[in-house]
């Protein structure tokens, strides 16, 4: 019983990483269709401005807060330099662009910053907390308490917002909601904003626990996509519950079957799930309109 | 189109290393090198290249070797095999080398192991993996130590504590399945019984699931764990987070200060295999090696500003090794230089004291490795190792 309870926490320290993570997809997709693909370096940027600025002598909360402001104005940049100037392209070739981005990010980061492992002080200390003689690390309580949030901030946002609506609107249709008044660039800027935001909240409070470098993103990305995907895209608990999910396949294949194939064995749920209900399980289903 | 500037480049480099060579082209010893400089391997390649340039460079400056002035050509291969095979060829072909000194990956040197057979030409190799050197290869010479002595490092240590039955927790990166084979091979004539085996992928951030396994294991005394990169240090967390108390055993793919800022207070009571030159300052002043590799990190890190690493050490022991033979062969002839390659005895190096032999071409014995535990953040020389 210890036993199964062990694989739960681990499962929800892993899973809480890539809710956190997976959490910063669906605000961009939800707003301009895109599956952004550099929001895996959103997450690196976070943690490794912090650990350099935290290096330079700036104190830690100030270091993560300029950490999120500056990758707030990269994830911008990169809507204003890169997407926006080609928004008349397809969904697809979009996209590359942020794969583009991504793999900028990352060569970058690599000569700025160093190739090293990183890492950054747990917030409530490094002393596990015992609870059925099984143990969890209060840091992985902190990321989950931190999607936790994030969620129900989006949710305010974006049901109980003008603001929110607009990109609800901009989703929907980025033609109607201009000719309604809506600055649709000045929206999809905000959604591109707000995602680098939470990546870099992700890659914060992630940093103590799964540690960092200027590579961590690529495979945060995929985890976090699959996450997304299996949640439904677009949807923000769904997000949480495909992480939680993921985590949770992760732990307990590789605690009762084999810690070799425990990623083939979570990727092979989610596609089962994904054949089943295709649009994710908090997805909506896309109806075209003819 | 990057092809074409990489010659470019590579023309200049030379035209100006001969330029800096003094104008003595005449009677010039012609070293070749293929590394990893740029791409993946670049951890490998890069503090090679700065350490062949180094020396080289110094022993000019000293009047070079047997009189002639050494002449040193890099191209680098970028981490891709492929590339190394063609650069090989070059080097054999158009700048007519006598001796190679390279060679980052294990990949990159069997690729051009068939080239430097053929041509006939002393090849030494700064790749780690025994099949370079097993079979043994009249041409090919190897400097770094393999997995497989770690390995028997640790075990013998377990051995003299009387911890025989272990649990294995290994990464599924190339360097922490590699050294698991070979950890898996040797176990049986170690005199260890490996009772579980777990592993975890080069990006998992939490391993207690597989701990737990290992840890409800009845008769297990120790832990040991091969890997490279951050899994080590997550794995040594979370082993404190299950609270387990058996000693464990990390490799010598994390023997750097990283690994101990990144585990933190949970590495405390760790162990783990080290080449000397990353304890250089704590090496006792009778110990053979302390001048060699005192000596290293000292000119490296004042000539480049960083901390010396492991690999660039192969380089220095590679290129010295050639050297002393080249010396007592009073020649750089390459057939003459292979003999007395393989005569090396007693060679001090960075990496440990050398004796090869016509069926060893690596020459290194368990004594290359120290035995290490972390106490207090730091590491400490366990004694009789």
């Amino acid at each position: 019983m210890a036993e199964l309870l062990q694989f739960v926490f681990s499962g929800l320290t892993v899973g809480a990483i890539y809710a956190l993570v997976a959490l910063g997809f669906t605000l961009i997709y939800k707003a301009s269709d895109i599956i952004n693909f550099a929001q895996g370096e959103f997450v690196m940027l976070g943690g490794m401005i912090t650990v350099f600025a935290a290096i330079a002598g700036v104190p830690l909360p100030l270091a993560a807060l300029l950490a999120v402001i500056a990758t707030t104005a990269i994830g911008l940049a990169l809507h204003r330099f890169a997407i926006a100037p080609a928004r008349g392209a397809s969904p697809v070739a979009l996209i590359m662009i942020t794969i583009g981005a991504s793999i900028f990010l990352r060569g970058t980061a690599q000569i700025i910053f160093d190739r090293r492992f990183h890492s950054l002080p747990s917030l409530f200390g490094n002393d596990p907390i015992q609870f059925g003689g099984a143990a969890i690390l209060p840091q992985s309580l902190v990321v989950l308490a931190s999607a936790t949030v994030i969620v129900i901030l989006l949710w305010l946002f974006i049901d109980r917002t003008f603001l929110g609506k607009a990109v609800i609107a901009t989703a929907a249709n980025r033609l109607a909601a201009r000719l309604i008044g809506i600055d649709t660039r000045r929206i999809v800027d905000l959604s591109f904003a707000l995602s680098a935001a939470i990546g870099a909240i992700a890659g914060v409070v992630i940093t103590p626990i799964a540690l960092t470098s200027y590579d961590v993103g690529t495979l945060l990305a995929l985890k976090g996509f699959a996450a997304a995907m299996l949640g439904g895209i677009g949807s923000a608990p769904g997000a949480v519950v495909g992480g939680l999910l993921i985590g949770m396949f992760e732990a307990l294949a590789a605690g009762y079957l084999s810690s070799n194939y425990k990623d083939a064995v979570a990727f092979l749920i989610i596609l089962v799930v994904l054949i089943f209900i295709p649009q994710g399980l908090f997805g909506r289903a896309k109806i075209e309109r003819v | 189109m990057k092809a074409l500037q990489r010659v470019t480049a590579a023309t200049v480099i030379g035209f100006l290393a001969l330029l800096g060579g003094g104008y003595q082209v005449l009677a010039q010893i012609k070293i070749g090198s293929v590394l990893s400089v740029t791409g993946p391997a670049s951890f490998l390649g890069d503090p090679e290249k700065k350490t062949l340039e180094i020396y080289v460079d110094e022993i000019n400056a000293k009047g070079g070797v047997n009189g002639q002035k050494l002449q040193l050509v890099v191209y680098d291969d970028g981490g891709n095999a492929d590339n190394a095979r063609t650069f090989a060829t070059r080097l054999v072909e158009e700048d007519k080398i006598v001796a190679m000194v390279g060679g980052s990956t294990t990949g990159s040197t069997l690729a051009m192991i068939p080239i430097f057979e053929d041509a006939k030409i002393p090849f030494i190799s700064l790749a780690g993996a025994i099949q370079i050197i097993q079979p043994v290869r009249s041409w090919v010479f190897k400097t770094p130590h393999t997995d497989k002595m770690a390995c028997e490092k640790i075990f013998a240590d377990l051995k003299a504590r009387n911890l025989t039955t272990i649990a294995l927790i290994s990464g599924t990166g190339a360097f922490g399945k590699s050294m698991r084979d070979q950890c898996v091979a040797v176990a049986p004539s170690s005199g260890i019984k490996i009772a579980i085996e777990e592993s975890y992928g080069p990006r998992d951030s939490d391993m207690t699931p597989q701990l737990t396994n290992i840890k409800n294991k009845a008769g297990v005394l120790a832990v040991v764990n091969p890997g490279f990169g951050q899994g080590p240090a997550i794995v040594t967390r979370n082993y404190r987070q299950l609270g387990i108390t058996l000693p464990l055993y990390q490799s010598h793919g994390v023997a750097s200060k990283q690994f101990i800022e990144l585990a933190g207070p949970a590495a405390e009571g760790v162990r783990l295999p080290a080449a000397a030159l990353l304890i250089a300052d704590k090496l006792p002043a009778n110990d053979p090696q302390k001048p060699v590799v005192v000596d290293y990190a000292r000119t490296y890190q004042q000539k480049t500003g960083q901390a010396v690493s492991t690999f660039g050490g192969h380089a220095y022991d590679g290129l010295m090794i050639l050297l002393e033979a080249m010396k007592r062969a009073k020649t750089a002839d390459p057939v003459k230089v292979r003999a007395e390659i393989e005569k090396t005895k007693g060679y001090i190096g960075t990496g440990g004291i050398v004796n090869m032999s016509p069926t060893d071409h690596m020459g290194l014995d368990l004594s290359a490795f120290r035995m290490l535990e972390i106490k207090g953040g730091d590491w400490t020389l366990i004694p009789g190792t």
